[in-house]
């Protein structure tokens, strides 16, 4: 059990006031709020520690270095990589440059004219993007699978549409307007079935839910330090060892090498050969103060908390006039995110309503816009959850949407 | 308690007025000029039609889906571009963007428009107050070069 009274005191930015009142954070799916532990953890490298890694023969760059490669440890293990190795943990600066990095080195090698990318209709733009750039580049195609009016992926359709054509599976895991858990196991294991490789978007999902690469078959998987506590500035790709040392490097530059002579180069060992340039240091060993923060209350048990946050926010929120809720109905089959709209209202001045009482949440297409329009909609309001949060904010964001639909439906208003 | 006195200068009256009732909104069956505009942030769009005759706009309908702030400025627009010359409307909508974007005082031309001043206040929005202003400059480029 989370007290999560008890647990926003690690956060100093939760006891800020906002238009004169309490801030209520329910914007996490976005990016979440940092514990002081990180805060702590970024101020004490940079006043004690910091050096650039790998290459200075000096107590400080010494120091730096184990510091920095100790967070790719704790990554693997926080994500089960296979016999936890770190060498299969890249760095990036966010999981879009993660899913960039898969389709550029990857599909720039391996793509050819005619084969397939499979993906979803429920996708983020940075699992869209990066894979029409390459697809238009190598003569590709770009298949998606629908969703349910619940907002479940339609699984006979994947099958119909898995084929020998495919050369990979690209996956949210959870959507971010949705909710929905996507089953990626089954996806997974249907995918290698198929010969075809599987990169799952986990942006949404290992913030929020216990993470095990091995069990849901990813040969890919990535996600963002910012979203998990962590700082912004950080990426993290997993990437099974031998896909990631057949793949060609994606940026050029320093520490990706091993020998280099003109107009030649030899590539450093995986995971370096994918780390070009001074990595974010400061930023990566942050996230490490962060994933301990997550560890230490357990993946588990954050993942009940947001269920029951989520539960208790359907019942409530369904209970109001007008509103209409897009995703899954049962809790357990979604993360800490809920989308709706109110009536006619356009969720930006839903969003400057709940603003105005210090309720953040987020209004718009979420970057998300295939699935708008799937849904038929220019946009919705989403709040999202994460460990802090308290079924009293959720209480506070009911009253303020009743406020905001008396605000915008009453015809006359005079001004004081 | 809402309003408070700052979201109560972002939804004065007039514009709240403009959304629940908006004027002009529908679809003409012919125009000599329509343009559409989105505004990729919020999803806002704004179709526009203009029936243009002896250089003066004689009939102006939209169309659109958005917030209340896009749909209340382009509301307005369409009432205080009716009858006036292209010339006039060119002026208009020097006036409105200055209003909005460059921290000047609402002219006394730009009328009940003076209300949206205070979304100047609210920088996200302003691309929403100006949205159908950018596509009525943008199709009235096209009166220029028919010249």
């Amino acid at each position: 059990m989370i007290n999560a009274q008890k647990l926003r005191q690690d956060f100093p930015i939760l006891s800020r006031q906002i238009h004169g009142q309490p801030l209520v954070y329910l914007d996490n799916a976005a990016t979440t709020q940092k514990p002081r532990a990180v805060i702590e953890a970024l101020k004490r490298y940079y006043e004690t520690t910091n050096a650039n890694i790998h290459r200075g023969v000096h107590t400080l760059s010494e120091e730096a270095t184990d510091q920095y490669e100790d967070v790719r440890a704790k990554v693997a293990q926080f994500i089960n990589a296979p016999e936890h190795d770190p060498s299969q943990i890249l760095f990036t600066r966010n999981a879009t440059e993660a899913i960039n990095l898969v389709a550029r080195a990857w599909g720039g090698e391996n793509l050819k004219p005619g084969d397939e990318i499979l993906l979803t209709v429920m996708e983020h733009h940075s699992n869209l993007i990066p894979w029409y750039l390459i697809a238009k580049e190598k003569g590709a195609r770009t298949v998606f699978v629908d969703i349910d009016e619940q907002g479940f992926l339609r699984m006979e359709e994947f099958k119909k549409k898995l084929t020998s054509r495919t050369k990979i599976v690209a996956v949210t895991h959870a959507s971010n307007v949705l909710g929905t858990i996507n089953p990626v196991a089954e996806i997974g294991k249907l995918a290698h079935d198929a010969g075809t490789l599987f990169l799952v978007d986990g942006a949404q999902s290992v913030p929020h839910l216990p993470m095990d690469v091995q069990k849901i078959g990813a040969d890919f998987l990535a996600f963002s330090a910012h979203k998990m506590l962590g700082p912004t500035g950080v990426g993290v790709l997993y990437g099974r060892k031998e896909l990631l040392e057949a793949m060609p490097p994606f940026l050029g530059g320093g520490e990706m090498i091993s020998k280099v002579t003109l107009g030649e180069a030899a590539w450093n060992e995986v995971p370096w050969k994918y780390e070009a340039g001074t990595p974010n240091i400061a930023d990566v060993i942050a996230f490490g103060a962060a994933l301990d923060y997550l560890q230490e209350i357990g993946m588990e048990t954050v993942q009940k908390h947001e269920q029951e946050l989520v539960s208790y926010a359907l019942r409530v929120l369904s209970a109001l006039e007008e509103i209409v809720l897009y995703g899954p109905a049962k809790p357990e089959q979604r993360t800490g995110v809920v989308s709706f709209n109110v009536g006619t209202i356009h969720p930006h001045d839903i969003s400057q309503i709940l603003d105005s009482r210090g309720i953040a949440i987020r209004a718009g297409h979420h970057c998300a816009q295939p699935l708008m329009r799937r849904l038929n909609v220019v946009a919705t309001a989403r709040a999202s959850f994460y460990l802090y949060n308290t079924p009293q904010e959720i209480d506070l964001l009911v009253e303020a949407l009743k406020e905001a639909r008396k605000f915008f439906g009453h015809v006359a208003r005079t001004r004081t | 308690m809402l309003p408070e006195p700052e979201l109560d200068d972002l939804y004065r009256d007039i514009i709240l007025d403009h959304y629940r009732q908006p004027r002009n909104r529908g679809k003409l069956p012919k125009a000599d000029l329509s343009g559409e505009g989105y505004n990729p942030l919020c999803g806002d769009e704004v179709t526009l039609q203009l029936i243009v005759d002896n250089g003066k706009v004689r009939q102006v309908m939209f169309e659109g889906r958005g917030c209340s702030i896009s749909q209340a400025s382009t509301s307005m627009m369409t009432e205080i571009i009716k009858g006036k010359t292209i010339a006039e409307v060119r002026e208009m909508i020097e006036l409105f963007k200055a209003m909005m974007t460059k921290d000047q005082p609402a002219a006394p031309e730009l009328g009940d428009l003076e209300a949206l001043e205070g979304v100047r206040k609210f920088p996200v929005r302003v691309k929403c107050a100006t949205l159908a202003w950018n596509v009525l400059q943008d199709i009235l480029k096209e009166v220029k070069s028919k010249k």
